[in-house]
């Protein structure tokens, strides 16, 4: 693994010296932060309402983001949100990872009837625009935060069925995994310590653009009223919710608007920069 | 190139095939009995035994799935529950405003792309390269309805100048009202593709612009216009249909969101509101007609890349 290794942390220096990666990267360290302590930094209970208080400005004293209708303090349902909302991206992330991973490489490391149904499988699935498949799912499950993670996942296994199974095709008869195979190393060992960790540059680019783009999503579900639902602090709801007061309060569309936007900005920022270093041939996926 | 098109289009049969096998599993795993929500919780045992029996929900699943397969052959996508009608006809006209919405943004999109992405590479490192750049970035990034919703608050009610919702104006018809109507929920589809077709468009400008033959027209003193559009422009645009054709999917899914922010007609509304009311033929409908589209769509592009590029023979 020492090849590898060497492979990864000078990638790492160069990104380093591209200061939008940098700026990127510490602005959502600073995002997972908040995920993590908001409900402790909030100033006050992200779904009790005070009808007196409904509809405030921005920058009103005591409430810095505004009142909604119900007169929540919407600084205290951005900074309660960020867990879900930003939560999402990475879960669902996940979940299709570790789902589509092991498949695609299962696919392109075996070959025959293995590789056939499972591309076949994966064609099916990829006949379905990624946000029409994950609203299918919805329809099955029917509405709700967690049922919208899912669907999001569902949605993403095939794109990571198709990177890893590509990684493996090219990867399956380089010396050292033929090598590896004549000193008898079980197909088990040979994916999990040759193929998988020759396959990561890429995926990790397309894992660090899907987390953005899997918070859009989910966030977008939200929105449609099949995802997390009122009076739930996420910011998709927030959206949705605010929408019917556009014209009177349009702090309420804006403030969990610019919220979704500038963290998606960060991780494609964050994304783009790591398929510099690490995969220039990916450009333009998706 | 017919025998080309032949061969895809017989290959997408088993594509298709499985689409509907996926489709009709996913609204029979759904909880909730169809008959329950036709007749209501006040029904009897008896009607709702004998309803099941009617829509044929008491069979085997693998034949239910081939009756409803044939029928679907046939055109007949069955009755929606909640607005008693038959919900091919209710697609039907839902089909034309997506398909107009979607293809506008898709022909924004391409056009606005590929003329940002052209000026950004000749004129490359200069104000307008960077403006374009970071308008590139700035439109992948911001949900497609957000971007909608600030559309709406800006030239909807702050400087009301462009209509927000429908297709139509009230007591209105004809072409150019629904052109008005059009705009602002077509560019705001459009925005995330135009902004990933610029950013295409200019890497490949820039590296056909590098190439030997291109030296070559300049040195042999051709104007710099004839250079830049004859020469170069038409072997940098044959990657640029790739994308192009991804963004195909994108504009279909993003398409419902836009036609929620704007109450466009369309059948991404029609199938939100279905999936709400657990209207289920209706959304089964709904999402095997979109998938067709995307399927037939995709066939589309390739066969145009194949005619762009002499280079590719099947």
């Amino acid at each position: 693994m020492e090849r590898n290794d060497g492979e990864v942390r000078k990638p790492l220096k160069i990104l380093f010296r591209d200061p939008w990666a940098v700026a990127a990267l510490g602005f959502l360290g600073l995002v997972l932060f908040i995920a993590a302590v908001g409900p402790w930094l909030a100033p006050e209970s992200p779904i009790d309402s005070n009808l007196a208080d409904r509809l405030q400005p921005v920058g009103t004293p005591g409430h810095l983001l505004g009142t909604d209708e119900l007169g929540r303090d919407v600084l205290s349902r951005l900074l309660y949100g960020a867990r879900p909302s930003v939560g999402v991206g990475f879960a669902a992330v996940a979940v299709a990872m570790a789902v589509g991973v092991p498949l695609g490489l299962a696919a392109g490391y075996f070959g025959s009837w293995v590789d056939s149904l499972l591309s076949r499988t994966t064609d099916v699935f990829l006949a379905f625009p990624y946000v029409l498949l994950a609203i299918a799912v919805i329809a099955a499950l029917g509405p709700g935060f967690y049922h919208a993670m899912l669907a999001v996942a569902i949605a993403g296994i095939p794109y990571y069925i198709r990177i890893a199974r590509g990684s493996a095709l090219a990867l399956r008869h380089r010396d050292f995994v033929e090598a590896s195979k004549s000193a008898g190393a079980s197909h088990l060992r040979i994916l999990w310590s040759h193929m998988l960790p020759n396959a990561l540059s890429p995926l990790l680019v397309a894992a660090t653009l899907d987390v953005g783009w899997m918070i859009t999503a989910a966030a977008g579900l939200s929105f449609l009223g099949l995802g997390a639902q009122p009076p739930m602090a996420e910011w998709g709801v927030m959206l949705s919710d605010g929408r019917q007061f556009v014209r009177v309060a349009p702090h309420l569309t804006l403030v969990p608007g610019i919220a979704i936007f500038v963290v998606v900005l960060a991780l494609n920022i964050l994304g783009d920069a790591l398929r510099d270093v690490l995969d220039p041939r990916l450009a333009g996926r998706r | 190139m017919a025998s080309y098109i032949l061969r895809r289009l017989l290959a997408l049969i088993p594509v298709w095939l499985g689409a509907t096998i996926l489709v009709f599993l996913i609204m029979h795993l759904a909880p909730g009995d169809p008959a329950l929500i036709m007749l209501g919780p006040k029904a009897t045992a008896e009607s709702l035994a004998r309803l099941r029996h009617e829509m044929g929900l008491d069979q085997p699943l693998p034949v239910q799935y081939i009756r409803w397969l044939g029928k679907v052959l046939h055109g007949d996508l069955g009755r929606s529950i909640q607005l008693k009608r038959d919900v091919a006809e209710l697609l039907r006209t839902r089909i034309v405003a997506t398909g107009l919405l979607t293809l506008a943004a898709g022909l924004l999109a391409t056009g606005a792309g590929v003329a940002m992405g052209i000026v950004a590479a000749v004129r490359q490192y200069s104000l307008w390269d960077r403006g374009t750049m970071v308008l590139a970035l700035v439109g992948y990034a911001i949900p497609v309805f957000f971007l909608g919703l600030v559309l709406q608050i800006g030239f909807g009610y702050r400087w009301p100048i462009l209509p927000v919702s429908g297709m139509n104006s009230p007591g209105q018809s004809g072409w150019g009202d629904l052109l008005w109507h059009l705009i602002l929920p077509a560019l705001t589809l459009a925005t995330g593709a135009i902004a990933l077709i610029a950013r295409m468009t200019r890497s490949s400008m820039l590296e056909v612009i590098r190439q030997d033959y291109i030296r070559t027209a300049r040195a042999k003193g051709l104007k710099e216009r004839t250079v830049v559009y004859k020469h170069a422009l038409r072997n940098a645009l044959i990657p640029v249909i790739t994308v192009v054709g991804l963004q195909v999917g994108y504009l279909l899914g993003g398409a419902v969101l836009v036609e929620m922010v704007f109450s466009w007609p369309g059948i991404g509304l029609l199938m939100v509101n279905a999936i709400l009311a657990r209207d289920f033929p209706v959304v089964q409908g709904a999402v095997l007609v979109v998938a067709t589209a995307y399927v037939l769509t995709n066939l589309l592009v390739d066969v145009l890349y194949s005619l762009a590029d002499p280079r590719i023979r099947y």
